[in-house]
Parts: C-alpha cells; sequence; structure tokens
C-alpha cells in the first residue's frame, strides 16, 4: 500500500490542454479546453482514496471528492455527477473557479510529496460530461413540504440555498435584479474563465428540479423583504453580494475613460459589450490600459482589456508581488497574456484633456515598511519618486462594499459599521425574523465557494426553522 | 415581456410615448423614479424617468427622444409588440412638500419627467407656475397635460412660432423678479438646467433638477453615473436622481454625457441604413 502511494505521488499530474498564450490573449474562448475521458480516468487513479481526506476537510460545501473521483475512475459518470450534486448545486462553476490550490487540492497528502489531485480539472470533467453526455435524470427530491422560500439575489450564494431547499421539498423562488440569474458569475466572472452558457446551464439544472426565478425584481424597490411575507412566504434568504464599488478617491477621478471593474465587467460580460457592434451596449476600448488592484477582479479586468485589442495592459499595486490576492494561477495566465505587473506603485492624480477623456496619471514609487493590521508590511512612498504614466483606460479594481438598496430598506435587519448584515454563529441567521444571509454582503467581497458555503449552512438552518420552528 | 399598449408619436416622430405593461412597478413608482428598459436579448440597459403610472391599469408611461440606435429600436417596437426586460421603480422619489410658490421649468423631453413632479406638488398644495420651451412649436410635448396639472401654464419657443419668443429662463426671470418663489424644479437638457440653476442661484432660490447620465445597472453597482454634487461624488442611480440644483458639476455631466458619443452615432446610422434598406 505504501509503495503505492509513493508511486502515486511521484507520477505528474495530468495538466488540462490549453490555449497558446498569443492566441487566447486576442479571444474570449475558455482558456483551459478539458480533459478527455481517458485524462480524466488517469488523473482520478491517482487519488490516495484517504480513509480520513483533508481535501474534504478543506472544502466550504463538503463534496465527497475521493467518492466522486473513484467514480470517474471506475467510469461511472452518472454516479459521479449525482455524487457531486448532493453537496454542491454549481460543479462546472466550482471546477472552474474556486481557489482549489488553497482547499482542497491545498490539503491533499498526494500534493506534501508531489503536485496534488487535480480535484477541480475533475470536478469541471464530471459536470461537463454530464453536461455533454449525461441523461439528464435528476437527482431524486423529497415529497412537498408546502413550505415557501424566497432566494434574493441568483448569485452563488442564493443559487446554492435554492439548489439544497427544492430537493428538500420546499417551493423555493429566486429574484433577481438583473435581467439574467447567475450574479457574479454572469457580470462579473469573463466567458474566457466561465463561460455563460455553463451559468445557463446550472441555473437550467435548478429550474427543471423546480426553481422559479424571477429576474428584472429589484428586492427592496420592486418588491420589499415584508411584502413577500405578505404574499405567503416562510423564509427570505439574502445573498444580495457586496455590489457597491470602490474608487481611491483621487483627483480627476470622474474623467472619461475611468470606470470601476464592476461596469467595465458588467458591460464585457454581461452586456456582452466584446461583441460590439453584434449587441448594442459600448465599452471603452483603450490602447493603454491600466488596471489598479492586484485581485481576482483585476486579473480579469486586465485579461478583458488585453482581449479587447490593447497595446499595453498594465496592472498597477501598491504592494510587492507576494501580497497580491488575486491566485497565483490567473497571475501566472495575465503574465502569459502579456500583462505587466507595476508593482509597489501608487497612483496619486488622473490627468485628462479640455474633452473630459483620460490621458495618464500620476504615480510614487514605494517601498514596503512595518506590518500593518493586516500583517501585510506596509507600503510606504518613496521621496521624490513621482512619474507620469500615460493610459487612456483605467481600470478600478480596488474591492467592493456593501451596497445600501436593499439593506437599507429593511431597517430591522441590523448591519455592521461597514454596512454588511449581522448574522447568527454559523446559521445566517439574521435579527429579522425569518430572514437569512450570506455570502458577500455578510462577509464583503469574498470568493464564489465561501459564498456558497455560506448559502449551504443557511440551507440547513432554513430547512431545520421550517421543520422546527426559530 | 413587457408589453407596448399605447405608443403615440411627438414632435414630426422624434419624440415616442410607450404606455407598457408592468403592473408590480406601476404599483409601487413614485413622482421622480425611474424604470431601466432593454428591448431584446441584444439590447442595452437605457434608464428613462416615468412619465406616468398608472397602478390600477398596471401600466407605466415612458416619452423620450429618439437619439441613438436604442431608442430608435425602442421606437420601432408596435403596439402589442414589448420590452424583453423592464426593471424599477429605480432611485429615490421626490421629495414633495407644501413650500408654497413653485416654479417647474421644463425642456425637451424632461417636460415628460416633470409632469409627474408638477402634479404632485400641485396636489400636496403648492401654488405652481409651469415654463415649458422648445425650439418650435411642432417640438413642444404633453402642452394640455402640464397645464392641467399646474396653476399657470407658460409656454417659450426659441423661434417665436408659439408663446413667448425667447427661452424659458427669460419668463422664469419675470416670475422670480415678483418676489416669493421658493423653489424651483428644472428638468430638461443639461445646459438649460445650468442655465437655471446659475440664475435661481442670483435670487437665491432653492432648486431641484433630475439628471439621467449614463448608466448600466441602476442600483448603485458600476458607478457608470456618478455625477459630482457640491465637490463630492454620487451616484445618480441610487443618491438621486434628484439633487440640488446649485450644487451640480454641470460641465463635467455634459462631458461625461459624451463619453460613447462616436460609438452610439455610428451606430445609430448604420441600424437606420439597414432598416431603411428593407
Amino acid at each position: 500500500m505504501a509503495e503505492k502511494a509513493a508511486k502515486k505521488t511521484k507520477t505528474p499530474r495530468v495538466a488540462m490542454p490549453e490555449q497558446e498564450p498569443q492566441i487566447r490573449a486576442r479571444n474570449f474562448l475558455e482558456v483551459p479546453t478539458g480533459y478527455t475521458m481517458k485524462m480524466a480516468q488517469e488523473e482520478a487513479s491517482r487519488c490516495l482514496q484517504c480513509r480520513k481526506p483533508g481535501c474534504v476537510a478543506g472544502c466550504p460545501v463538503e463534496v465527497d471528492i475521493p467518492g466522486f473521483i473513484d467514480l470517474i475512475a471506475q467510469g461511472d459518470m452518472t454516479a459521479a455527477i449525482r455524487n457531486l450534486w448532493g453537496k454542491n448545486a454549481l460543479p462546472a462553476v466550482c471546477g472552474r473557479v474556486c481557489p482549489q490550490e488553497s482547499q482542497c487540492e491545498g490539503l491533499c497528502i498526494v500534493g506534501r510529496k508531489g503536485e496534488p489531485v487535480a480535484v477541480g480539472n475533475l470536478e469541471r470533467f464530471c459536470a461537463d460530461y454530464e453536461r455533454e453526455h449525461g441523461t439528464g435524470e435528476l437527482p431524486p427530491k423529497a415529497d412537498s413540504t408546502g413550505k415557501k422560500i424566497a432566494v434574493v439575489g441568483a448569485g452563488p450564494s442564493g443559487l446554492t440555498v435554492a439548489g439544497d431547499l427544492i430537493v428538500k421539498g420546499h417551493d423555493v423562488t429566486v429574484y433577481e435584479a438583473f435581467h439574467k440569474p447567475g450574479g457574479v458569475l454572469v457580470y462579473g466572472i469573463p466567458e474566457f474563465r466561465l463561460p455563460k452558457d455553463i451559468v445557463a446551464q446550472e441555473v437550467n439544472f435548478l429550474e427543471r428540479q423546480g426553481v422559479k426565478v424571477e429576474c428584472n425584481a429589484v428586492v427592496g424597490r420592486t418588491v420589499t423583504i415584508d411584502e413577500l411575507f405578505e404574499q405567503g412566504y416562510d423564509a427570505v434568504y439574502v445573498g444580495v453580494g457586496a455590489g457597491l464599488p470602490r474608487f481611491m478617491n483621487l483627483p480627476g477621478e470622474n474623467y472619461i475613460g475611468i470606470l470601476s471593474a464592476n461596469e467595465y465587467l458588467t458591460r464585457a460580460n454581461l452586456m456582452k459589450a466584446y461583441k460590439y457592434p453584434e449587441v448594442d451596449t459600448p465599452i471603452p476600448i483603450g490602447k493603454n490600459v491600466v488596471v489598479l488592484g492586484a485581485g481576482n477582479v483585476a486579473m480579469d479586468s486586465a485579461r478583458t482589456a488585453m482581449r479587447l485589442g490593447a497595446d499595453s495592459v498594465k496592472i498597477v499595486y501598491r504592494r510587492s508581488r507576494e501580497e497580491m490576492p488575486a491566485r497565483q494561477a490567473e497571475i501566472h495566465h495575465a503574465e502569459e497574456e502579456g500583462i505587466e505587473l507595476f508593482l509597489l506603485t501608487n497612483p496619486t492624480q488622473y490627468r485628462g484633456d479640455e474633452k473630459g477623456r483620460l490621458t495618464g496619471m500620476e504615480c510614487l514609487r514605494m517601498e514596503l515598511g512595518e506590518p500593518d493590521d493586516s500583517g501585510r508590511r506596509r507600503p510606504v512612498a518613496i521621496e521624490g519618486s513621482e512619474f507620469e504614466m500615460e493610459c487612456d483606460l483605467c481600470i478600478v479594481a480596488v474591492g467592493s462594499a456593501s451596497n445600501p438598496l436593499l439593506t437599507s430598506d429593511t431597517p430591522d435587519m441590523a448591519l455592521n459599521k461597514w454596512g454588511n448584515v449581522i448574522t447568527l454563529g454559523d446559521t445566517g441567521k439574521t435579527t429579522k425574523k425569518g430572514v437569512w444571509a450570506g455570502g458577500d454582503i455578510v462577509t464583503g467581497a469574498a470568493t464564489v465557494i465561501l459564498a456558497m458555503g455560506a448559502g449551504r449552512e443557511a440551507a440547513d438552518s432554513i430547512h431545520d426553522f421550517l421543520t422546527l420552528g426559530w | 415581456m413587457f408589453k407596448i399598449v399605447r405608443r403615440e408619436e411627438m414632435s414630426d416622430g422624434t419624440v415616442i410615448l410607450n404606455e407598457i405593461e408592468a403592473p408590480l412597478i406601476a404599483k409601487k413608482a413614485l413622482p421622480g423614479q425611474f424604470v431601466i428598459l432593454k428591448a431584446n436579448e441584444e439590447g442595452e440597459r437605457i434608464p428613462l424617468t416615468m412619465a406616468e403610472t398608472d397602478p390600477e391599469k398596471g401600466t407605466i408611461t415612458i416619452i423620450y427622444m429618439v437619439v441613438g440606435k436604442s431608442t430608435a429600436v425602442f421606437r420601432d417596437l408596435e403596439i402589442g409588440d414589448g420590452f424583453q426586460d423592464v426593471i424599477g421603480p429605480l432611485g429615490k422619489a421626490t421629495h414633495l412638500e407644501k413650500v408654497g410658490k413653485v416654479i417647474c421649468v421644463g425642456g425637451g423631453t424632461g417636460v415628460a419627467v416633470l409632469h409627474p413632479i408638477t402634479r404632485g406638488l400641485k396636489e400636496v398644495g403648492n401654488d405652481v407656475t409651469c415654463i415649458i420651451g422648445a425650439r418650435t412649436k411642432d417640438l413642444l410635448i404633453i402642452e394640455e397635460k402640464m397645464k392641467a396639472a399646474s396653476h399657470d401654464l407658460r409656454v417659450c419657443t426659441d423661434d417665436g412660432s408659439y408663446g413667448h419668443h425667447g427661452f424659458v429662463t427669460d419668463v422664469m426671470k419675470e416670475i422670480l423678479d415678483e418676489g416669493e418663489t421658493k423653489l424651483v424644479v428644472a428638468i430638461g437638457p443639461v445646459p438649460m438646467m445650468k442655465a437655471v440653476s446659475n440664475i435661481t442661484k442670483e435670487y437665491d432660490v432653492e432648486t431641484m433638477v433630475s439628471l439621467n447620465p449614463i448608466m448600466v445597472d441602476g442600483t448603485g453597482m458600476c458607478g457608470g453615473c456618478r455625477v459630482t454634487i457640491g465637490g463630492k461624488t454620487k451616484f445618480a442611480c441610487v443618491d438621486g436622481p434628484e439633487f440640488d440644483g446649485h450644487q451640480v458639476d454641470y460641465d463635467e455631466l455634459m462631458l461625461r454625457l459624451n463619453a460613447y458619443r462616436e460609438e452610439e452615432e455610428k451606430c445609430h446610422s448604420d441600424y437606420c441604413t439597414i432598416r431603411d434598406a428593407k
């Protein structure tokens, strides 16, 4: 056994084929192209089938990772997707966008001596296989309980709640403010990382199970939470996301050509402006593009700008490479595609012309000082290091705060000083009876999978409430 | 789909009225609020302030000028056709309060937006004079409605073809000179709102304007609609659309409205060429 395990750790991981950098940098097709059945089975056979799997402990929704991987190894794809669905309503999404390196794969025993099992790639393969070759048969569903749940926001946490509660026999309606469901999966994450057809399919899977989706419904405006209760809902889940873009508050910030990453990505992704003029929504095309910030959203913005034909795209970040919050894989992909990193650089003001259009920005070089509250070394400006950077498009990707549209309309749902909804322990219960919340509106901007984990916990708590009481 | 139940053409066909079935929005909407409309799958999200709502009938009415491809697509929708998406009501409602003598100034399609606000201000007990203007007589819209919504209606045309020969600001000045005016509401093209605000500032009369910058989501998510109010950045979609007219940076707003001008013109002319060829 030990010998066999040692051999597995030495077997290299099966790499997922991807488009060549210079080709993909100018198109919107998905970058990794997916495993074949043979590749998937070969990779699946590297799993040690641990009795106490670290990977499962690292997964916010506790997917039975060794279980579904073993079924792939055996070639039983129907059983594999069933197993995945048991814990995760959005496997095609998670397989693509979860930070596996710091979750399941980060805790994989095979990874201690060699490369971890490619859990994310296998999850993606499993979901894609079902979509392309599956039977379309739905998982079993409990008898109807007659209870009605309204989910506010069709993003990852809301969809998880919907998926969990529908199989438990409840009646679920999801309200979405945009004209399409998916939340950040459709407006934020670009097509080349998460094709929108796949998100639509995942939502369709929930609809086939009986989840109702009402788009163009701005809860807080079109209808309030109290009105939802009057309409007969027994519980409400609030998963509206972060949704208020932060700007830098620098002089000249309202020049034409300075956009929040939210606006830039929403135009490109939700409105499909990368196809303009085939669609009617325009998007500014920059020659020299600067992206402020160094998280995943900044990488997505930079890579989108490159695909739209920029001559140069620069990521400007005030700390060093080590502190960049983006996933390693995203930074790597961006650099491969020709995106430059301007680290230890901080903008101080924008410059524009008489037409109000952005022409450049003034920056300062920084150095790292003592650690700050976040534990990261504080960037300090180097005196006299001012320099100018030419740019005609600047995308501000320095994070999101909480959007007050719904919360300000619901005064009996308590908020903390940052405007995030306060919830009780790991139940997702808010201070308003019958209302749960989770995802970015509770935690502040985080990841898709953490929002899904919060959705899972809230769904369990809602189910307990509907069957046992508050 | 949100079905069009009534359609009218005004101003020589350059301005269109659509009454649209949208019962949830009609039930909730208050004067000053807006909706976002999208005609079809490829369509752009266009914010328009509602000109009228009928909660019983479950309809909302929008009046818009055809200026680009998106509004041209709207224009080509017939009765029985519909908008794929209508979202709202969005933005803050007008603060309607009895203050005494009020002047409502409207230009272009801004008059349509001004209508429910004028009526609301009259209903709460104000003495409302309304001044509406257009380049020429044929471009005037909803004159009769504005007459009914106010105590006194004054009409101006730039070419003198009807009513006062001159700008709305000339008539407004005359009324301001009479004294007692407590509030001015100005809705129309940005240069008009700027001119009105500059004058009312001299008279120290509170002034409210309604802004219509470029938007995407209309819920505070994108920040495309940012305007500078009293030196601070605000989002017109959630902080507005109405603001203190004396605090607005109109020059910045005018520049920002031109952000996609070239794209819009090209897109619109291409659309018209293709449509006319059919």
